[in-house]
């Protein structure tokens, strides 16, 4: 199994399937962990970051986690692989671009649910995904995972303060509980901001598709705690199953229905403009695509739009990024070519003209 | 029709209407001139890392700190300075917690609505107590020093000292 295997699929993030997919795209837990009588991968030295990662490789390539495990080698792979690995988020791009050359990997379970980033910010960074409202799920695979490491590795740890992390704002649980969530309804009515601010009084990060700095792309957004200490994991989960991912759904819906009910015209405008483009452009820009799928998702969630289903505009969602256009095409295009190859293939995927 | 943004092309997207001294005073501005003039909060642009990075500073009263800083502050076991924690926001290493603990407890506490102690999941397994940890971590160190001294002798026997320790902890 290589990592050309994992590129002709969606991915199990993108699936679009699971509770709550009309909102929810995917649910994904992280730990973090570092091995005890090490320092913190930016201090150690290239020998210590070189056994860790060896120490980790045992542990995690192993028959106990998944039958198959994909093990990349980051510090010598090519730009492609990694930018590919960034867009079907299984690692950061932060561990995609490796400061100071270290030494660093990521080992991935067959089935792409798990992923476990060496020698990032941490040791490890453990992370499970998957489609749709099921962070219980998550959060259970994770500890599985979690448990059969620690019965081989030490890892880093005080009674006071839990899990040591480079970052003190990892420490405790080292646990980052996120939900990516599909909200242009809120976006249409401009509510978002309002319930940006209310997550931040609730302790709670908001980013974009891809982190910091992509706010704006697809409707999507990642709303992620920030408190990982003094609080249980189970405390943590629940907060997010019973009242944010609720609530942030909630006004989603009536937004959707608001604009239905009071805007139901310019609501269609946006959702057949958008399928027009798709289905007519010889050109598309990512944040375009972007954006136009955002619209057209909504349609078909809505039922206004039965063209196509959901599971071809979420494969749609990944298949136009840069990286996986170029493995679907096997070529290496310049930016202007990109655009031109991205509108083809959603003409084609769509019935377009 | 669509008001523009009182200081660019943009479409404005925050109204402001004030009342002063009986004369109405509107203000319409994109999103970037209403964080700007402080009409409303610009929503997640700065790099996490920064944030923390300028709340450290903030409050750890970092003037004051930069005129005492001096060697006796790096950490004993990775060299890390509180100045070097506060320019990238990461610790070197497990003792950095203590070394720094003065200084650190009351940013965590910040950091993580108040809390101070851990009250989740442990490993299951007690694993290497503080102290083998810690012995570890200097010896592995010393021998990186070793290493680099080219003291081959001495890196030999340091190589052998962490496989006795791993074994016994193992």
């Amino acid at each position: 199994m290589t990592l050309r295997h994992i590129t002709d699929r969606a991915g199990e993030w993108l699936r679009g399937e699971g509770p709550r997919s009309d909102v929810v795209i995917s649910s994904r837990v992280r730990l973090a962990r570092n091995l005890a009588g090490y320092p913190f991968v930016s201090k150690a030295g290239r020998r210590q970051q070189f056994e860790v990662l060896e120490r980790c490789r045992e542990q995690v390539v192993s028959k106990r986690l998944a039958d198959e495990v994909i093990w990349v080698d980051l510090s010598d792979s090519p730009a492609m692989d990694r930018q590919l690995l960034v867009e079907r988020h299984l690692i950061s791009r932060q561990h995609a671009a490796g400061e100071n050359k270290t030494p660093r990997a990521v080992a991935i379970g067959s089935d792409e649910t798990w992923a476990v980033m060496v020698n990032e910010e941490d040791h490890m960074r453990l992370q499970v995904l998957r489609s749709g409202m099921q962070l219980g799920d998550a959060y259970a695979q994770a500890q599985r995972i979690d448990d059969v490491l620690e019965e081989k590795l030490d890892f880093s740890f005080s009674r006071r303060f839990g899990y040591l992390t480079a970052c003190p704002t990892n420490v405790g649980t080292g646990l980052r509980v996120s939900v990516m969530m599909h909200l242009p309804g809120l976006v249409i009515s401009r509510e978002i901001e309002k319930v940006k601010r209310a997550a931040r009084d609730m302790h709670l990060a908001v980013r974009g598709l891809f982190g910091e700095g992509s706010e704006h792309l697809g409707d999507l957004f990642q709303v992620s705690n920030q408190t990982t200490l003094g609080k249980a994991e189970e405390e943590i989960l629940s907060e997010f199953e019973h009242t944010v991912v609720p609530n942030i759904i909630e006004y989603e819906n009536q937004a959707r229905q608001a604009l239905a009910r009071q805007r139901s015209a310019l609501l269609d405008d946006k959702i057949w403009r958008a399928w027009g483009v798709l289905t007519h452009a010889r050109a598309l820009a990512t944040d375009e695509l972007l954006q136009m799928l955002s619209h057209v998702r909504l349609g078909v969630n809505l039922g206004r739009l039965t063209e196509i289903d959901i599971r071809t505009v979420n494969e749609l969602f990944l298949l136009s990024q840069p990286a996986h256009l170029q493995a679907v095409l096997q070529e290496d295009l310049d930016p202007a070519a990109r655009r031109v190859a991205r509108a083809d293939l959603v003409r084609r995927k769509l019935g377009g003209h | 029709m669509k008001k523009k943004c009182d200081q660019c092309d943009r479409p404005a997207t925050h109204h402001a209407i004030e009342i002063v001294a009986g004369e109405k005073i509107e203000t319409h501005l994109c999103d970037y001139h209403a964080a700007e003039s402080g009409l409303s909060v610009k929503a997640g642009h700065t790099p996490i890392n920064q944030l923390l990075t300028n709340f450290v500073k903030v409050h750890s009263g970092a003037q004051k700190q930069e005129d005492q800083e001096t060697s006796e502050d790096a950490c004993e076991d990775c060299g890390t300075t509180f100045a070097a924690f506060r320019e990238s926001s990461l610790l070197g290493c497990p003792t950095c917690y203590t070394t720094f603990d003065e200084r650190l407890s009351p940013l965590i506490a910040r950091a993580h609505e108040g809390a101070r102690r851990h009250v989740g999941k442990a490993p299951r397994r007690a694993g290497v107590g503080h102290r083998r940890q810690l012995q570890l971590t200097r010896m592995r160190r010393r021998l990186d020093e070793a290493v680099q001294a080219e003291d081959y002798e001495l890196a030999a026997r340091l190589r052998d000292d962490i496989g006795q320790l791993e074994q016994e902890t193992a």
